[in-house]
């Protein structure tokens, strides 16, 4: 498998919602090419029909009756946010 | 002896004789806390006034007469990714520094209904990310064998705080081995039951199809009782198991005979350092002299467990951690002038270097184009890794190999290569990757001074028979008594 650049590395970290620094975006290259090659170690396995595994136990859709049930007061919903205004949390204009 | 080292029904004993009450227990988890914590940094919070008041009312409850539960009276710490209402919880992120939460999770809530008492949160690598404590957002947990040394990870403060004696029991959660490995490093017990067992409500999510608290305990008794306290079907768990709780406690009968035990080969051998070796090699002797049998069994794709495990577990953590946006709760940073910068910035600044580093894994892993070649592949060795566990377990009662390859690793030693540092976990990652359920007990000391732990590995569902096991080894050898020498009594 092809190595990941220093370019993919940033595209990676924009769809993260993560800002790198310079030195990150240069060590998460290296890093993320060192674990890549390690992860490569898995194409020594024909998996070609073998069934991926997403859960462990055989737990299926879990269905609930769809019924009104108390929630938390408002209050305490927004006690955590950095910002709320009129029972919203507030976050900076999306549109100009 | 500390208060802690007596047995449940001894402290039970103790309360209803009122030679003991609930805010005595309380106090010595505090005093042993303010006294000696400074050591080893195991707690992040302590909870002194809610435990204080929540201990009056228990022992209100013994006056009037009420029946008492499970834990009656027993102090806990939890560790900080187990939501508590009203004590900050963390997961030991910046991100989280000042997050207070409004709910109890499903465990935190168990515990309480059975009469225990929050007294603390606990130390861990951040998002229970790391094997060492030493991605703590806030400061690294020492382990109190020797302070040089790492506790281990990610519940690194549960175990040191256990293996000091700080509270009764401590809570873990187990990922990749976060509950058995620092259990071993710090000679205590750790439990990791069944996938589903115990409610991941309220459990800060890290990796889903994976993540299991459990208990750390200084015997397996504890773990038993602890175990039957917090097991159980949850509303508001959907992956938790809709399956009975046995009694657990009645499984502890001491008797091993006719067990057929099998030692995978690749658990063993290379890369299993020699006195690991040798304490569990000496462990399976002692099980044959109590009547169990062992043979040499292959887990073929023993090798492929970890690269397909930090594939699958940085995927889950990429999509669980996209909740840290900086709008509900957490830390936002101040300098974003629009919504995508807000996240970005308030990420960035919030998140430390392993975490970032599993976000982009877990990202790269899923993206366009690459999830066929990663993410796929590794469910798919999954499997084959569940099938090595189903062959051995057509013929065996349980597997037992080492907890960890080596003791604990020294503070900084692998830092700086993340790939050497996940490599430590060959032992414990199969495990979760299979949903079953694992244990580790002390099995001796290294020359350096420093546990050794045993794993005994059962089938889904069947925690009596790993507890029963594990019981009996730890009864008739006495490893788990050994504390390290400056911890009180």
């Amino acid at each position: 498998m092809s190595a990941i650049t220093r370019k993919e590395v940033e595209h990676v970290a924009n769809l993260a919602r993560l800002q790198l620094t310079e030195e990150e975006a240069e060590r998460y290259t290296k890093d993320l090419n060192a674990i890549l090659d390690f992860a490569a170690k898995l194409n020594e396995l024909d998996t070609s029909q073998v069934q991926p595994t997403s859960h462990a136990t055989d737990v299926k859709n879990v269905m609930r009756e769809d019924v009104n049930r108390p929630s938390l007061p408002i209050a305490e919903v927004l006690k955590n946010a950095p910002d709320h205004e009129d029972d919203q949390f507030k976050v900076p204009a999306v549109f100009e | 002896m500390s208060l802690f080292d007596k047995r449940l029904s001894e402290i039970h004993s103790a309360l209803r004789a009122k030679e003991l009450s609930v805010t005595d227990l309380v106090q010595a988890s505090v005093a042993s806390i303010k006294e000696h914590d400074d050591q080893i940094k195991s707690v992040l919070e302590v909870d002194e006034e809610g435990a204080l008041a929540h201990a009056r009312k228990l022992d209100e409850q013994l006056v009037k007469g009420e029946e008492l539960g499970l834990l009656y009276g027993l102090p806990a710490g939890l560790k900080d990714n187990m939501v508590t209402k009203g004590i900050r919880t963390t997961c030991a992120s910046k991100f989280l520094s000042n997050y207070d939460p409004v709910y109890d999770g499903t465990v935190s809530q168990k515990v309480k209904e059975a009469g225990s008492v929050i007294v603390a949160k606990l130390n861990m690598d951040e998002f229970a990310m790391g094997g060492s404590n030493e991605n703590s957002g806030f400061f690294p947990t020492k382990n109190p064998w020797n302070t040089d040394y790492v506790p281990g990870g990610s519940s690194g403060g549960s175990a040191a705080a256990m293996a000091a004696r700080h509270f009764y029991y401590t809570l873990g959660s187990d990922t990749g081995g976060s509950i058995r490995q620092p259990a071993a490093f710090c000679g205590v017990v750790g439990l990791k039951p069944t996938y589903g067992r115990v409610s991941r409500f309220g459990l800060v999510a890290f990796a889903s199809s994976l993540d299991q608290i459990g208990p750390i305990t200084k015997n397996v008794e504890d773990a038993a009782y602890v175990l039957q306290a917090i097991a159980g079907h949850d509303a508001y768990d959907s992956t938790s198991a809709n399956v009975e709780v046995p009694d657990f406690l009645s499984s502890l009968t001491g008797d091993v005979k006719g067990l057929r035990i099998g030692v995978p080969k690749e658990l063993i051998g290379e890369g299993i350092d020699s006195e690991v070796r040798d304490a569990v090699l000496a462990a399976l002797k002692q099980l044959e002299s109590l009547g169990a049998t062992w043979s040499e069994v292959s887990m073929p794709h023993t090798e492929y467990a970890v690269p397909a495990y930090y594939l699958l577990a940085s995927s889950e953590a990429s999509s669980n951690l996209a909740r840290f946006d900086g709008v509900r709760y957490g830390v936002r940073a101040d300098n974003a002038d629009n919504l995508i910068e807000l996240y970005k910035e308030s990420r960035s600044q919030g998140f430390g270097p392993e975490v970032k580093r599993r976000i982009m894994l877990g990202t790269y892993a899923l993206s366009s184009g690459y999830y066929d070649a990663y993410y796929k592949k590794a469910q798919q060795v999954r499997t084959l890794i569940i099938q090595d566990f189903n062959n051995i377990f057509a013929d065996f009662d349980v597997i037992l190999h080492p907890t960890t390859p080596t003791t604990a690793f020294k503070i900084g030693e692998k830092v700086d290569d993340p790939v050497k540092m996940y490599l430590e976990d060959i032992c414990t990652v199969p495990v979760n990757l299979a949903g079953l359920p694992a244990i580790s007990v002390p099995c001796g000391f290294a020359k350096s001074g420093l546990p050794i732990g045993l794993q005994i590995v059962g089938k889904a569902f069947d925690e009596s028979t790993v507890l029963r096991v594990a019981h009996a080894y730890e009864q008739s050898v006495g490893h788990h008594l050994r504390k390290p020498e400056w911890v009180r009594g």
